[in-house]
């Protein structure tokens, strides 16, 4: 152990010379993450534009629920996953307990309710203007919702990056259900987890500076999308 | 005054079924009347123009006959019928301020064509041809939003014509237009006129109301101070509220209304 400075320098040779550990490690981790983003989009962002579309029985309680579920612990949704995945569980058959698989489930839990959310403020901000000219026009259910998700597009974009952002950072559910096993399921959060644990200190940091560097270019995305909303005035 | 004089030009039809009639209509928000019974009939084929005062009720009033908004007592009837998503589609309304889509100009009146269930080619077609009519062609792929007040207007009203509707609201649609836009706008609601569209006009141009009215609902305080055929009525205004409009005063006083 030669100091931070030491440390420093070892974790960004890793990241230089591609190693190949740590390059399993990202590639694992993106694809776990780019799954549940695009599972929790694919949920969310129609569930948030019909909650945030229309007036129904229950929106307010619609609206509270996926406020409450933005905030799900991750630690409480990685046991949740863990008992329904585990042998004994319901769905232990499926023998899916310390697979990608099951971290993909437990992030798409976690992050389907932050884009919905998202997703519903978006476009009820955006109804609230258009209301009047879509019930003029005669806009039907369906057009109205096709309608507001595409004009709200750019905004639904950051709201994706966000989700990325946030389920990529996370390190609690993928833990409980991925198990950090070693090239099956340990990605870049679980693993600084261990390896500073283990005195592993290069390997952690490396895989630090790359997840900062991961939030710099997402915001960075985020920068440019409302860049792009602006020059076609759209904001 | 509750009981105004029938119409009673001999333009005036009479014998025509209306084809929009709303009777003892109100509305409330924040604890007073905003439209406080009113009474209204459009004969198919005219144009009615609404005038007023500033918070007078006209917006509010376009609202509640177009359905965007249910009266709290009253009804509204098109053709005999209550007012339903069909019945508001054989209609159309240009706001006050103009709503844009986030799109570009060519393609906010493809989406009002294609709600009316325009399809394909012919959709593109008549788009077009509404903009050449709007005067907008060389703006077609702007984005709407960032055109100035007045194309906006003229574009809202190429795209409620572009659905040929059978009644057309017109909340002040010539309000920030140059001359030269104000008169093109006067031809289009003329020439829809003479193609048996009725329109419902608000406007504070007495030069305006005169060029175009059939018709004139004058109203004061969320009531109709005055109703009748239009150049009758502004000879010969019988409500203190009309006749200090007419001579440019400002009329402060509500006791009329009662
Ligand atoms: N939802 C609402 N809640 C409370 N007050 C309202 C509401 N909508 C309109 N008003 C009020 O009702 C009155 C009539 O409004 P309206 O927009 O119809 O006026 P207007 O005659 O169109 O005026 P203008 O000539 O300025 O356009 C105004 O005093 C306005 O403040
Ligand atoms: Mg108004």
């Amino acid at each position: 152990m030669n100091g931070f400075s030491g440390v420093l320098g070892q974790a960004f040779g890793l990241i230089l010379a591609w190693d190949a550990d740590l390059v399993a490690i990202i590639g694992l981790s993106l694809r776990v993450t780019l799954s549940a983003v695009v599972i929790a989009c694919l949920v969310g962002l129609p569930l948030g534009a019909v909650v945030g579309a229309f007036r129904f029985p229950g929106r307010v309680l619609a609206d509270l629920l996926l406020n409450a579920l933005m905030g799900l612990p991750p630690v409480v949704v990685g046991l949740l996953v863990y008992l329904m995945l585990s042998a004994s569980g319901p769905l232990g058959p499926l023998a899916l307990l310390y697979t990608p698989t099951a971290m993909i489930v437990a992030q798409t839990i976690l992050v389907t309710p932050i884009i919905a959310a998202l997703t519903r403020q978006a476009i009820r901000d955006l109804d609230r203007e258009y209301d009047e000219q879509f019930q003029s026009l005669g806009v039907g259910p369906v057009a109205r919702v096709a309608a507001l998700l595409w004009d709200a597009r750019f905004s639904l974009l950051t709201v994706a990056l966000a989700g990325f952002g946030r389920a990529v950072a996370e390190v609690g559910a993928v833990l409980i259900v991925g198990g950090n096993i070693n090239h099956v399921t340990r990605m870049m959060t679980t693993a600084i987890a261990l390896e500073t644990s283990k005195g592993n200190l290069q390997l952690a940091l490396a895989l630090g500076v790359v997840l900062l560097a991961l939030a710099l270019v997402v915001n960075a995305a985020v920068m440019a999308v409302r860049g792009l909303a602006v020059r076609a005035a759209h904001a | 005054m509750r009981d105004f004089p029938a119409f009673d030009d001999p333009g005036s039809v009479q014998g025509a079924a209306p084809i929009l009639c709303a009777s003892g209509v109100r509305f409330h928000a924040g604890g007073s009347a905003l439209i406080d019974g009113i009474d209204l009939t459009l004969a198919p084929g005219r144009i009615t123009v609404v005038m007023g005062a500033n918070g007078a009720g006209k917006s509010l009033l376009l609202r509640l006959l177009h359905g965007l908004i249910l009266p709290d007592s009253g009804s509204v009837l098109w053709r005999g019928r209550p007012l339903d998503r069909a019945a508001r589609a054989a209609q159309a309304m240009v706001f006050q301020r103009p709503v844009m889509l986030r799109r570009s100009v060519l393609a906010n009146l493809r989406f009002a064509l294609a709600v009316q269930g325009v399809r394909g080619a012919e959709r593109t077609r008549r788009a077009v041809q509404a903009l050449s009519r709007a005067n907008l062609a060389d703006l077609a792929h702007r984005p709407a939003r960032v055109l100035s007040g007045g194309e906006q207007q003229r574009l809202a009203l190429a795209r409620a014509m572009a659905g040929a509707p059978e009644l057309l609201f017109l909340d002040e649609p010539t309000a920030s237009l140059d001359p030269a836009s104000t008169q093109a706008i006067e031809t289009q609601i003329r020439d829809a006129r003479a193609s048996g569209v009725t329109v419902v006009l608000v406007t504070h141009d007495l030069g305006q109301a005169r060029r175009l009215g059939d018709d004139l609902v004058f109203l004061h305080a969320g009531r109709v101070a005055e109703a009748g055929p239009l150049h009758a009525t502004l000879a010969r205004p019988h409500s203190a509220a009309l006749r200090a409009w007419v001579e440019g005063r400002l009329f402060l006083d509500t006791s009329c209304a009662t």
